[in-house]
């Protein structure tokens, strides 16, 4: 138990310094291999609360793909970095205080909801929680619907990113005729 | 350890990622925390699975993902566009939109 105790804190720790880095980075590069990082800790919270399928999708689909989209976008636009100072810093101010509400607003409805389960180490689970198998079971039985839309999403999604990269004629004769930019 | 801690952890994660989306002003930064701020909502779908013993959580953290790809591919493409156009990659100077 005590092990487990250490490996939370540690992955808490992690996930806490990445996604601080992804924020207070200045060169997006930088953001992105953070945000690596932040999700590999993540999969190991993922893995102490009994989600090992969901911890192995987010590692090699997360990390792995999305992540690497991700590179090759900042280093396609080139990364520039973002100047900090010459913005507005009363409106800057203005929203890390409206996080912070934010941050206090959702701890009091977690530690004020009265859940007695939120105490506990949670319910008793079998030796298949969380595995390929329940996750498959759930998502073609009770979650059927659910798992078609997510696939429709994903095609539209395709479709999406496949008009928006490509060339689009009538588009580039609007901007060089001068019209709407 | 009590679930308290790690939706507590992602209430954490959630506010960073919003302060991040509140003060960032690259376009693919702001992005990335949108990303941080899906994450920790999953964080805390699967610290409640856990609590109830039951699955459903889970299957709701992996929508929360594919809902993630879906919005980083189109994000990505509409930022890809804006570097096609020589527009500047700050959300001041995209106010072309503004009604």
């Amino acid at each position: 138990m005590i092990f487990k105790d250490i490996v939370f804190f540690i992955a808490a720790i992690g996930a806490l310094g990445g996604a601080a880095g992804v924020v207070l980075l200045r060169n997006p590069f930088y953001s992105v291999l953070s945000l690596v990082g932040h999700l590999f800790f993540l999969a190991v919270l993922f893995l102490l609360l009994n989600a090992q399928f969901l911890a192995a999708a987010q590692l090699i689909v997360y990390a792995g793909a999305v992540m690497v989209l991700y590179v090759f976008v900042v280093a396609y636009i080139g990364g520039a970095e973002e100047p900090l100072g010459d913005t507005v810093s009363g409106i800057r101010a203005l929203g890390v205080l409206f996080a912070l509400c934010l941050l206090a607003e959702l701890c009091v409805a977690v530690i004020g909801s009265g859940l007695k389960a939120l105490d506990s180490s949670g319910a008793h689970i079998g030796a298949g929680f969380g595995g390929p198998g329940q996750i498959g079971s759930l998502l073609l039985n009770r979650f059927l619907i659910p798992f078609e839309a997510a696939s429709y999403l994903l095609l539209i999604a395709a479709v999406g990113a496949l008009v928006l990269a490509r060339k689009r004629r009538g588009f580039e004769e609007l901007t060089e005729g001068g019209g709407t930019a | 350890m009590n679930v308290t801690w790690y939706v507590v952890l992602s209430a954490f994660l959630f506010a960073i990622g919003a302060a991040g989306v509140l003060t960032r002003r690259n376009p693919l930064v702001i992005l990335l925390c949108l990303e941080l701020m899906l994450n920790a909502g999953n964080l805390a779908l699967i610290a409640f699975s856990r609590m109830w013993g039951n699955g459903d959580g889970q299957i709701f953290a992996l929508v929360v993902m594919v809902v993630a790809a879906c919005e980083v591919v189109v994000g990505l493409g509409i930022i890809v566009g804006i570097f096609r156009r020589r527009i500047p990659e700050d959300v001041d100077a995209l106010s072309e939109l503004r009604g």
